[in-house]
């Protein structure tokens, strides 16, 4: 979330898409109903089904699954067509008055910007994809946004197709339906009015995800809410700590903080952080990233200690790399890449911490297939699931495999649950919440940080013992904690702040942080090994004056639900992200009851200023700090692959071809996996379009062993209109059978006004959708009943997030 | 000094002094409900393990005032004072007590070798040894000193980790540590990318 749960309450309009908050975050919906009772606020709904948010909601549009970025670009052309943009703010805050490449340019019959090469049926050359540089190495900008050439100027003719009536074709609502949710969602376009969005997976499941989230972040930022209270964008979030894992790395691609990993290509750590440290594209840009350097050497000090010299690079050479890809480029080890390297037979062991891919991930049928082909799992948990017992006759039979066939061994290792150890969640609005230990795990279950421990340090016993290959990180490796078979999380919890190793001083050589001090500051860190810390993010959490994370003062001096004195927020306990943009050009508030950061004439006050503290607002400073351009981005040059602005494209698999340019309906970026298991249906024999979700009264694939839980959700079912059930003569809890061209699944039809068939592309197509709750092993009636036996392995091709939702299937009575 | 929500609460609870908070005694009319169940526990400030929104919660444990007794969970509420949840839950949230005392929890370390079709029970010390062997075993087997155009990777892809959504953010730098800056393994990932 760019702002948070408590701040929504400061709001004058909703958008709920891409999520069901009164479902899914039933407790965090609270604030949506508090600004709607206290302010008068307006919830609009747009979602496939009419659901809890829509029932609750001022205006409902129901949509096709898949073509939400359709909807958003209509709104994006509402917006300028009508005036109703925030032009003081998109010319201070954006980079609308940028100049863009001469070469450019997008095709419109063709669907394809350029750079396209018709033989190999891809982009080839990206270059202009991106600014008009001048001599002095920084972007051209026309200030009046006249140019033609202007980021402004080309997104207007860039978006002027979604017309109501072309959104209308694709979404499959009406015209009118969308005009009046578009009047009131661009109500916000002024000083006096903020407005939010909140979404969640209904908007990062699908072959376009990132472009998706992209065209929500362009509206934000034309309407003038971002940066403000009661504004954002704010994805929710489906997991206690799913922030807090992508916060410190967890994912093939990013060290702890954000730092991109480091590559094949960078064999130097001089290298590697020329890549991580971006240079300004403006006279006037902070360009924060600048810093990553500093931030870099001191992960390095964390991860190897003592053994990290300015000799040895720090360290670096001890520290894996990204090894490229035989086609260009570096190798893909993200989620479904993983499961296919996995099916090949590329990959011998694995662990798994309380995940379970053969229920969560896409496609179950080839995770099975792919599990089968490992010599060993390890997997931690703390019910028996469906990973763990993939070798069971029932779950095999899925993938038509027998147990005896099956060679890997297997280890499901009994670990503690939350209220059994200790340390921090990071919400989805940034706080870093610690959490005490109540009881003792039961039986002989074991903490998780006593699992990685006494892993680590057997292995590394062996390596000391016996050699092997390279052994120099395991060995090199900086395990200081006092209890090294089962870290004290107090302890990781300080190291992921960091402290000094040496006295810091700053450029007048006054000592800013002495020997052994925890950092308070992000500036403080420093590239010549004198500092050390996890994630630079987390800097301020745990400083000398203690662990910041364990605060619960519930004073609230500005009013707005900002709490600063409730745990941290990262980063350096930021409420509202991007908050300078809350102020106008001269540091006034856009509205005054609603003070984000403020100038008082030496300083910014407020919410810790997203901002140089003391940089007078005249001096001209850019407002978004982590930049190069020190503006938002409305175009987005070259960070995206399949182009710099944000177009429809349908799912891969769709009921019509795309009414925009039929040859190219589908994103031209993605890149299918080739196993037999990943095929796609076609329209003919799978008519249906499908969606899947969550329900309130079930968490994920845990609560399936909750009795009241499954008392309250007893079975898994497939919710259809009333029109499709007459169609194909099925009644209320009948047995129905979901086919895709993966897989099948079977539940009870649950026959609702709740769905309705569309016209779309001239022609009737229906939508069903299923909850994901169930499975093999749990209590009650769960008869291998996983979502995820129909989903296709289709992955958005920057995210790498599967298309869980508007994929096609058949729909038959059992 | 302002009485916080929870005081509010826990005062309202203990009769008499509820009186000097709302002006008059609604005590008596549940105390005799409240202090029964939750009277002699022990408090623990805990964060719900489910969606992000992550509200607070208080797991109320018993018996662990007594010798040779270990305490037990036996009851969860929301926590009154935090800001977000104001000591309210959802749906799945109240039945949190049952996601920690479930005769389904694993208690114990269980093994399925090659070709069969069954757990058997196996102890701590003979699995973190095993564990370790074949993680060594693939290390030294796959590793990847060079690629083939000579350029260093130490890199280690014929092994994964997945984990961490589920899980504080310490286990999740211990993990991107040990696994990833220690043996040099590239696949990890978790629930954010799915």
């Amino acid at each position: 979330m760019t702002n948070g749960w408590t701040d929504i309450r400061n709001t004058d309009v909703v958008l709920a898409m891409g999520g069901n908050p009164a479902e899914n975050h039933p407790v965090g919906f609270r604030f949506v109903m508090e600004a709607k009772r206290n302010r008068n606020a307006k919830l609009v709904c747009v979602d496939p089904r009419f659901n809890r948010t829509a029932a609750v909601a001022d205006r409902f549009v129901q949509i096709r699954a898949g073509t939400d970025i359709a909807f958003l670009a209509g709104l994006i052309h509402h917006t300028l067509e009508n005036n109703r943009y925030h032009e003081e703010y998109v010319r201070l805050f954006t980079n609308a008055q940028f100049l863009v490449n001469e070469r450019y340019a997008f095709d419109e019959t063709r669907g394809v910007f350029s750079g396209w090469d018709d033989q190999q049926k891809r982009y080839t050359d990206t270059s202009s994809w991106s600014y008009d540089i001048g001599p002095d190495g920084f972007a051209r900008v026309d200030p009046t946004l006249q140019d033609p050439r202007t980021v402004f100027q080309v997104m207007k003719r860039f978006y002027a197709r979604y017309t109501p009536e072309m959104v209308s074709s694709i979404c499959g609502c009406s015209a009118e339906d969308f005009t009046k949710a578009a009047d009131l969602i661009t109500s916000t376009g002024t000083a006096d009015r903020a407005g939010t969005m909140m979404y969640a997976l209904g908007w990062t499941h699908h072959s376009q995800s990132v472009q998706l989230i992209h065209t929500a972040a362009m509206l934000q930022l034309l309407l003038g809410n971002i940066g403000r209270p009661g504004g954002g964008l704010n994805a929710l979030r489906g997991h206690a700590n799913i922030q807090g894992g992508t916060d410190c790395g967890m994912a093939y691609h990013n060290l702890p903080g954000y730092i991109a990993v480091p590559k094949a290509d960078h064999q130097t750590l001089d290298t590697f952080l020329k890549s991580i440290t971006p240079k300004p594209l403006r006279p006037q840009s902070t360009n924060f990233q600048s810093n990553y350097d500093k931030f870099a050497v001191s992960q390095l000090k964390a991860y190897y200690g003592t053994n990290a010299t300015k000799e040895n690079e720090f360290g670096y050479r001890l520290h894996p790399r990204l090894p490229a890809a035989d086609g260009g480029g570096y190798q893909n080890w993200s989620w479904a890449y993983i499961f296919d390297h996995m099916y090949r037979g590329e990959m011998d062991g694995f662990f798994s911490f309380g995940m379970n891919p053969v229920s969560n991930g896409p496609n179950s049928r080839k995770a099975i297939g792919a599990l089968a082909k490992l010599k060993w799992l390890v997997v931690a948990e703390n019910f028996e699931q469906e990973t763990a017992a993939f070798w069971r006759p029932d779950i095999l039979a899925v993938s038509d495999l027998k147990p005896e066939d099956v060679k890997t061994e297997v280890f499901m290792l009994p670990a503690a649950n939350f209220a059994e150890k200790d340390g921090t969640f990071v919400n989805s609005a940034r706080w870093l919440q610690w959490k005490w230990k109540a009881v003792d795990p039961p039986g002989e279950a074991k903490p998780d940080q006593e699992i990685i421990g006494r892993i680590f340090l057997r292995v590394r016993e062996l390596y000391q013992q016996d050699g092997g290959a390279y052994p120099d990180p395991i060995l090199n490796l900086n395990w200081w904690y006092s209890n090294p078979a089962s870290p004290s999380l107090d302890e990781v919890c300080r190291e992921l702040n960091g402290w000094a190793l040496e006295d810091v001083k700053d450029a007048t050589g006054a000592v800013v942080v002495r020997r052994g001090q925890q950092l308070s500051r992000f500036l403080d860190t420093r590239g010549d090994g004198s500092t050390l810390s996890g994630n630079w993010l987390y800097i301020g959490s745990y400083t000398d004056a203690g662990n910041m994370t364990m605060r619960r003062s519930t004073a609230d001096p500005s009013g707005l639900g900002r709490y600063p004195e409730w745990t941290f927020s990262w980063p350096a306990n930021r409420r509202v992200l991007y908050n300078r943009a809350s102020a106008d050009a001269q540091g006034r508030p856009w509205d005054a009851s609603r003070t984000g950061i403020a100038w008082n004439g030496q300083r910014w006050v407020g919410d810790t200023p997203d901002y140089t503290v003391d940089s007078a607002p005249d001096a001209g400073l850019g407002a978004f700090i982590m930049l190069p351009e020190g503006v938002a981005r409305l175009f987005v040059p070259g960070q995206f692959v399949e182009g710099p602005w944000s177009e429809h494209y349908e799912p891969m698999e769709s009921p019509i071809a795309n009414p925009l340019h039929p040859e190219q309906s589908s994103n031209p970026a993605v890149r299918q996996f080739m196993t037999k298991h990943d095929v796609l249906g076609t329209a003919e024999e799978f008519p249906i379009v499908c969606t899947t979700y969550r329900l309130t009264e079930h968490f994920h694939y845990w609560t399936k062993n909750n009795p009241y839980s499954v008392q309250l959700q007893p079975e898994f079912f497939v919710e259809m209109s009333e029109e499709l059930a007459r169609e194909k003569s099925i009644a209320n809890g009948d047995r129905v059978r979901v086919k895709s061209a993966r897989g099948e699944i079977e539940g009870l039809a649950r026959v609702t006004k709740r769905m309705k068939p569309m016209q779309v592309g001239g022609r009737t197509v229906h939508q069903i959708g299923f909850p994901i709750h169930w499975g093999f092993l749990g209590r009650g009636a769960q008869r291998g009943s996983m979502a995820n036996l129909v989903t296709p392995t289709i992955v958005d091709p920057n995210s790498y997030a599967p298309e869980y939702k508007g994929f096609l299937v058949s729909l038959e009575k059992v | 000094m302002q009485p916080t929500r929870r005081d509010f609460l826990r005062l309202s609870t203990l009769g008499g002094t509820a009186v000097s908070v709302l002006g008059f005694d609604l005590g008596p009319a549940y105390a005799a409900v409240r202090e029964l169940k939750i009277a002699r526990t022990t408090e623990t400030r805990s964060t719900c393990p489910y969606c992000s929104v992550s509200c607070g919660v208080i797991i109320h444990t018993l018996g662990d005032k007594s010798r040779n007794v270990k305490p037990v969970v036996v009851h969860i509420e929301g926590d009154a004072d935090h800001p977000i949840n104001q000591g309210t839950l959802c749906p799945k949230g109240v039945t949190l007590k049952q996601n920690i005392v479930n005769d389904r929890r694993l208690t114990t370390v269980k093994y399925r070798a090659p070709g069969s079709s069954a757990w058997e029970e196996k102890s701590w010390d003979w699995a973190i040894d095993r564990i370790a062997r074949l993680v060594k075993q693939t290390r030294d087997e796959r590793f990847i000193g060079r690629d083939a155009s000579g350029r260093d990777l130490n890199a280690l892809t014929a092994m994964g980790v997945i984990g961490g959504c589920t899980d504080t953010n310490e286990i999740n730098y211990l993990l991107v540590k040990a696994f990833r800056a220690g043996l040099g393994v590239i696949p990890i990932e978790q629930q954010s990318r799915i």
